[in-house]
């Protein structure tokens, strides 16, 4: 039975280009009560355009109205579910959105003295202090501006460290289920990847770490839980092993949402992890952002943060600039203020055993998800999962029918497609991840159009294979966009 | 389906022995595993590619991913109307979408790779 169907508004709206008529605009100035100044005299002729060729001119209702329809074309964790495995679009508190409107934190400059910034220093000062709580860290940096900028000032902190203990050593160890931008952070950050493969049941294989470690090897990246949603119950004899080899042990904080209020990194080895406040900690996503990635270190790592670091000097709090160790600067200011802002709304109205009651929820969303279509779906690692979980197309493939084509058909049905062909260790994966926000009404309408989904590959393949049928265009040819990408309009 | 005259790798790569040249590319399954072919990123000629170690990649819509040289020795030429036409590995992985041309610098290497029975044998129990 189907209980959601979407429907949408489906105006064509042309581009603003398309639209344009000359002489039209959306602003009225008042009568110039100044003398005019001729912008080539004060600017040099040569830095003066004399028009912008095609640039729209629209009325302000005209340009009120098209982007106002290009919004409801989207989707949005605010219309439904965005089961996006490995993303953890959860939903984002409006508290969060009034706390950063609040007139003295929506309105603080970068340059504004320290002494007239004490709140929002302080801010700050308690956002560190709890997420070094959460993760059982010693010293965090709020500077980088997203996760994987974090992943890279981890893995130079790394660097730093052992360029000072002698060695800055040649390699990365990276399992082959990890999130793609780790073996770039590791190459940016200049060293070599090695690929390390997983066992059977989708985990570390803690034998074959052990016969590769050496003293070659700078660190091991790890995601935990991996990204198969499966907790690495071997990570304390892994830290172990890299620890007694001088290397050192990165976590990618990216499913960090299954663990806050239950368990450590701290506790179990890590000696660095990056955070991404707009998963775990419920701040906006992408391009309604910007992200956050502070990255969390042990005791060893701390005086090579990045600086200025923030410091508390008597009752006052103040920037440090004079770290000799440190890798210098890797963000302008103090990272994402508006977005730290958010994330510490976030933990406080939760307070610890919200946070932790976050965690079980997501955990169980997602293992109710998989109970429920386990019958329908090929399960390829039967290890428990915890916030996310990943399928196969294996059954939907023997009659034509890709993981892609399951998602078009998602569409249809009124939900965000889940995550597609990620992580690479799983053939045509399916990968779910339905976070704590999701009632169980909401989980079963979602359950319903996969099961549906599921009957309608084996009875109507073709309606698959060419899903999308309810939504505003039909299937776009991804293929030919990546081929021959057209970058540019022109009329 | 798998030519009789090429070796393969265990990672889906082909090489086809002439004298001291053996032409690499990738094979039919690892073509349809990839699905369609969006972009191919070749070593430049006169680079020196090793058994085993990556001499570029193919990216499809799914992912991108290394090609692994199957033998070593020094690149002569690289399939340029690839960059075009990518699609040529989709169509025809074994003969217009090959990769690269390498003068061997280990003559016997090839030898320890996989022949077509075996390959074929590999991927069915892959699947």
């Amino acid at each position: 039975m189907i209980t959601k169907v979407r429907n949408h508004i489906s105006q064509n709206e042309p581009l603003l280009f398309e639209r344009s008529s000359p002489g039209k605009k959306a602003y009225q100035l008042p009568e110039l009560d100044v003398p005019g100044v001729d912008a080539g005299e004060a600017l040099g002729a040569e830095n003066v355009r004399p028009e912008i060729e095609g640039f729209p001119e629209v009325s302000e209702v005209e340009a009120i109205r098209h982007y106002t329809r290009l919004s409801t074309w989207n989707y949005a964790i605010d219309y439904g579910m965005y089961p996006l495995g490995s993303c953890t679009m959860k939903y984002n508190p409006r508290i969060n959105e009034l706390v950063a409107r609040i007139e003295g934190l929506a309105w603080a400059h970068p340059y504004q003295p320290e002494a007239l910034a004490q709140g929002s220093m302080e801010v700050m000062a308690r956002l560190e202090a709890a997420l070094a709580e959460i993760t059982g860290m010693d010293a965090l940096t709020l500077q980088p501006a997203a996760g994987a900028h974090g992943e890279l000032t981890g893995i130079l902190l790394i660097r730093a460290l052992l360029e000072k203990r002698g060695n800055p050593r040649k390699k990365i160890l990276i399992p082959d289920s990890a999130h793609g931008t780790n073996p770039a952070s590791a190459a940016i950050a200049g060293y070599a990847v090695e690929n390390v493969k997983s066992t059977e049941t989708g985990l570390l294989d803690v034998s074959a770490l052990e016969r590769i470690v050496d003293e070659d090897v700078a660190a091991l990246m790890v995601t935990n839980p991996n990204t198969l949603g499966v907790f690495e119950e071997n990570i304390i004899p892994v830290a172990e092993i890299l620890h007694a080899k001088g290397a050192l042990l990165y976590m990618d904080g990216a499913n960090m949402n299954a663990l806050v209020g239950i368990a450590r990194p701290g506790d179990f080895g890590v000696d660095v992890l990056h955070l991404n406040l707009h998963k775990t900690f419920s701040t906006p996503h992408g391009g309604g952002g910007p992200g956050a990635g502070p990255v969390a270190v042990k005791k060893v790592l701390e005086p090579f943060l990045p600086i200025p670091r923030l410091k508390r000097s008597g009752k006052k709090l103040t920037f440090d600039y004079k770290r000799k160790d440190s890798i210098g600067r890797v963000r302008a200011f103090y990272g994402n203020f508006g977005v730290l802002v958010r994330a510490l709304a976030y933990i406080l109205a939760h307070g610890g055993p919200g946070l932790r009651n976050a965690t079980v929820d997501a955990v169980l969303n997602a293992v109710y998800i998989r109970k429920q279509l386990e019958p329908y779906f090929d399960l390829p690692y039967g290890s428990p999962n915890m916030h996310e979980v990943v399928f196969s197309d294996e059954r939907q493939a023997k009659n034509g029918v890709r993981t892609g084509d399951i998602a078009k058909r998602l569409i249809d049905y009124g939900f965000h497609p889940y995550t597609v062909s990620f992580p690479l260790i799983v053939h045509g994966a399916l990968m779910i991840e339905p976070t704590e926000t999701e009632g169980k009404r909401e989980l079963d309408q979602f359950i319903e159009a996969m099961i549906s989904i599921a009957k309608e590959a084996e009875s109507d393949p073709q309606l698959v294979k060419t899903a999308p049928h309810n939504a505003r265009t039909s299937r776009v040819d991804e293929v030919g966009a990546a081929r021959k990408p057209v970058v540019r309009w022109k009329p | 389906m798998y030519p009789e005259n090429f070796r393969y790798t265990k990672e889906h790569e082909w090489v086809l022995v002439e004298g001291d040249t053996g032409t690499v590319g990738i094979t039919d399954h690892a073509q349809e595993e990839l699905g369609d072919i969006v972009y191919v990123d070749l070593p430049k000629v006169g680079a020196h590619v090793e058994q085993g170690k990556s001499l570029g990649s193919v990216e499809s819509v799914k992912a991108v991913s290394d090609v692994y040289s199957p033998v070593s020795g020094e690149v002569t030429e690289a399939n340029q109307a690839l960059a075009d036409a990518p699609e040529t590995l989709n169509s025809d992985p074994h003969g217009a979408g090959w990769l690269v041309k390498i003068r061997l610098s280990n003559a016997g290497e090839a030898e320890s790779l996989m022949s077509a029975a075996d390959y074929e044998k590999y991927v069915g129990a892959e699947k």
